[in-house]
């Protein structure tokens, strides 16, 4: 109760006015997160006030890119890694070395001296799955991605649109590092036929399967998650190839005219009550030995992910969504 | 103001305070210069760059090379055309059961047919999804055509223009002259006959002009489309993807002009039309006389409340499910989907700056929309600018919205223009709102003072009245009810907009219909309804102390 007490009191001061600095944080996490993530930053830091402008992962990426010339940004937080690297190629990150980094998995920090970024969590794919629907179309329950090749899921099947959604993108990246790059290809031309719909968020998918639109979404397990936790009558399914993953990574806008603020944001971004706070919501975080089972997510998940190669992910994002684009944006909700 | 008073005399009325008027105008004319007629320049001009390259018309070339921006095209045109076929005779025969028959409850059957107007365009699409998606409780009858798509496109437009056009039908309709259908049935001419010789001609532009506001809003509308579209793209759909999903903006600024130009040449016929209409209106018409029939009666009345029930239905649907927990499996009552602050969108805050926003545009907007009025239309002098005024006024009704709100950026958010600092805040989405939505206020105005007699300025001056005086204790109490209409359309339309703002909001001045819009982009679409509800219920208050304040105001001045 104090601890409540506590917390309503530091939030209240900061919504206040108190805060002596804000700062602009472009993310694409889950909206319904963002005032839990700037509530425990300002447990700490009750001095900085965090303006979220939130938006998926591809359109966010665009937009910092398209204001390279003039960054409206001070902060990325939350960002696919695939989209920082582009970012940092791009020389639009500043290098920085948070207080306590060296204590994450190596693989989850840009490998230069001074890091350009710091990973957070990964995210991992996942299928939704409408168990009611299923039975009412008598409709087998998949359990790999070729299996979605089955004419039997003609129509039934939504995915996110790569090109607005980071949760596309590492669907699109993964199965091209599964299956080889024609082939990869090949597999989204079968899937095509069985899709009815992209969409331009992540979440939209499983959030469709959940209300029964769909009977089969193709998202990511935090999503699924929750909404099985508020009883939405939905399996996760974990494809027996592999899962695509991306990391969810934080990165200082260079030209911040806020420097100080950033910085220590950054260095909160690696502590342990951070790290804790990721795994609320994902398996997988920065910090080792943090990560304690997550309900509804298998207890082997570290070994269903595939190795994931960031860099040729971000090397070739421009051209991956370009080719998607092509062959497929026909069927795509606007954005 | 004694040493004022001195100078009056009754041959130059134009002469009283004329450099005060003189810089009005100014601030007018400059009004349009900076809200619209400069940012669509640019925005045009951009449409030849890429990148800050001038590329001629390459930009264009590209456009009509991909086949796919030419399917959306296409559909655009199509779902204008049907919305115009459908819409049309729709409202004819409502507004015609509502005028030409001896219908009861007519007053109630006009307020249902207005609903739509107060809710944002993305509500009937909202509906749409819970009454024929997939788990939709009408889903049977789509006959496993999916909604997602044209017919989901169409039926909500179709719900979405109805008010408008039924607004010019019900004018038509409304000034029928008596004698020439006495002069018809003396002559023996049969029901049909009369209906095409009579009838038809007496509200051809009418229904011609109905046609062309029905198109243009069926072909610059996002909201329908953005929600209900499903993989079914269009030319407003096709801009927001260039714009926000791409951040291509000088595609975005091709494709701006292809909407915007039928939107202009729809515009000019719709100009022509109202001043050949004009020219047959006849003084001496003597009023309809409606003649007993009760099997008419019968029909009208089946087909009027099936329109209503229909109407209260989409609304009702989108308002019902705002308060179902887990639609379809859960059918509990919840106020969850009430918690904004949790979700995609911008939370509560999100309705207050759509309130500020609409009673700013609402005070501000009008009284610049009153005085311009009355400067441009009641007082001689300054001829040339009062010109360039009229045209201006007339102009925005040609801008489609998105078409405006890009052309914003393009113009607010050049490095050197020093107006810049109102790119993002709330001044930009209140210039742009009173812009968009000007010409209707404007014409409503004029048509107010129109009805004050012409010599009210010369009497008020050879009593020595000061005209500003006039204008305050006659012109503006005489113009209260198009004042009150004014401002209620002004705040019922920043409330519902989403196409005029959805490029220039920023975290901060985040709007209600651009969360219903983000709320149901993430896939919450039980909030998207709540949040439509929320609109909708502001926008019915609106009109309820409207309604009120005139009522009262009517009886205490008859």
């Amino acid at each position: 109760m104090k601890a409540l007490v506590m917390v309503l009191g530091t939030s209240m001061l900061s919504v206040g006015g108190y805060a002596a600095e804000e700062l602009t944080v472009y993310t694409a996490l889950e909206a319904e997160d963002l005032k839990k993530y700037a509530t425990r930053f300002n447990q700490k830091h009750p001095e900085i006030k965090i303006n979220w402008v939130r938006d998926s992962t591809g359109i966010t990426t665009a937009k910092l890119i398209a204001e390279k010339e003039n960054p409206r940004a001070d902060v990325v937080l939350g960002l696919a890694a695939t989209s920082l690297l582009v970012l940092k190629k791009q020389n639009m990150l500043q290098p920085y070395s948070p207080k306590g980094v060296e204590k994450l998995k190596t693989s989850f920090v840009d490998a230069d001296s001074t890091p350009s970024w710091v990973g957070m969590n990964a995210w991992v794919a996942s299928i939704c799955f409408n168990t009611i629907e299923a039975k009412k179309h008598n409709i087998p329950k998949p359990t790999s991605w070729s299996d979605l090749l089955d004419p039997v899921y003609q129509g039934q099947v939504i995915m996110p649109n790569p090109n607005s959604s980071g949760t596309g993108f590492l669907d699109v990246s993964s199965w091209q590092q599964l299956f080889g790059e024609e082939l990869g290809w090949a597999y989204m031309d079968a899937l095509h036929n069985n899709i009815s719909r992209y969409t331009h968020s992540g979440s939209k998918p499983c959030k469709l399967a959940a209300s029964g639109e769909t009977v089969i979404g193709i998202s990511f397990a935090f999503r699924g998650a929750r909404l099985k936790e508020k009883g939405a009558p939905i399996d996760l399914i974990f494809p027996e190839e592999g899962l695509g993953w991306d990391m969810e990574a934080a990165a200082i806008v260079k030209g911040t005219k806020n420097l100080s603020a950033a910085k220590t944001l950054m260095d909160w971004v690696v502590t342990r009550e951070a790290n804790e706070l990721y795994n609320e919501g994902f398996a997988v975080v920065a910090m080792p030995g943090v990560a304690k089972p997550i309900k509804y997510y298998p207890q082997n998940i570290d070994e269903l992910m595939i190795e994931n190669n960031f860099e040729w992910a971000a090397k070739n994002r421009t051209t991956i969504l370009a080719m998607w684009q092509k062959r497929f944006d026909g069927k795509s909700e606007a954005r | 103001m004694p040493y004022v008073v001195d100078r009056f005399s009754m041959q130059d009325r134009m002469t009283e305070f004329p450099w005060a008027r003189l810089c009005i105008l100014l601030f007018a004319v400059s009004l349009f210069v900076l809200g619209m007629a400069a940012p669509i320049f640019m925005l045009v001009g951009k449409s030849f760059y890429t990148q800050d390259i001038f590329v001629g018309l390459s930009n264009y070339a590209h456009y009509f090379n991909n086949p796919t921006y030419l399917t959306s095209l296409g559909n655009t045109l199509w779902v204008g055309l049907l919305v115009v076929l459908i819409s049309v005779p729709m409202t004819y025969i409502y507004a015609y059961a509502l005028n030409r028959s001896r219908l009861p409850a007519k007053g109630l059957l006009r307020v249902i047919s207005l609903l739509p107007v107060l809710a944002p365009s993305l509500m009937p699409a909202i509906s749409l999804v819970y009454l024929f998606g997939n788990q939709g409780i009408l889903n049977k009858w789509l006959f496993d055509q999916s909604i997602y798509g044209p017919i989901g496109v169409v039926i909500g437009l179709v719900f979405w223009v109805f008010p408008h056009v039924f607004m010019i039908m019900n004018t038509a309709l409304s000034s029928g002259d008596n004698r020439h259908y006495d002069a018809a049935r003396a002559m023996g001419a049969g029901k049909l006959r009369i209906f095409f010789t009579v009838t038809l001609p007496s509200v051809k532009y009418g229904l011609l002009s109905a046609a062309f506001v029905a198109f243009t809003l069926a072909i610059t509308d996002f909201g329908v489309p953005k929600v209900i579209g499903g993989q079914f793209n269009m030319l407003s759909t096709d801009i927001f993807k260039q714009v926000i999903g791409q951040q291509n903006f000088s595609m975005g600024a091709t494709l701006s002009v292809l909407m915007l130009l039928p939107a202009v040449l729809s515009f000019i016929m719709d100009r022509w039309l109202n001043r050949r209409q004009a020219g047959i209106h006849d003084h001496r018409a003597e009023v309809y006389c409606i003649p007993e029939n009760k099997p008419r009666d019968i029909l009208l009345g089946i087909y009027c409340l099936s329109i209503a029930a229909i109407f209260i239905g989409i609304i009702g649907m989108a308002v019902y499910a705002s308060f179902i927990s887990f639609w379809p499996y859960s059918l509990t009552f919840t106020l969850e989907h009430y918690a904004f602050d949790v979700m995609d969108g911008g939370g509560w805050d999100a309705y207050y700056n759509s309130l500020y926003l609409a009673v700013f545009s609402a005070l501000l907007g009008g009284s610049v929309v009153v005085m311009v009025a009355y400067l441009a239309e009641r007082l001689p002098g300054f001829n040339v600018l009062r010109g360039i005024l009229q045209i201006f006024t007339l102009m925005p009704l040609a801008v489609p919205g998105m078409v405006l709100g890009l052309s914003y950026i393009f113009f607010f958010n050049q490095p050197n223009n020093p107006l810049g600092f109102i790119y993002g805040s709330m001044t930009i989405l209140v210039l742009s709102t009173v812009v968009h939505y000007y010409t209707v206020s404007h014409l409503t105005l004029v048509t107010g003072l129109k009805k004050i007699p012409s010599a009210t300025e010369d009497v008020s001056l050879s009593l020595k009245v000061p005209l500003i005086n006039t204008f305050f204790k006659v012109v503006v109490p005489a113009c209260a009810r198009p004042i009150g209409d004014v401002s209620l359309y002004l705040f019922v339309n920043a409330m519902t907009t989403v196409s005029a703002v959805v490029f220039l909001y920023s975290p901060d001045t985040i709007l209600a219909s651009i969360s219903i819009l983000n709320m149901d982009g993430a896939g919450d679409i039980a909030p998207a309804a709540a949040m439509s509800t929320v609109i909708f219920s502001t926008c019915v208050a609106a009109k309820l102390v409207h309604w009120a304040i005139s009522h009262y105001w009517y009886c205490r001045n008859v």
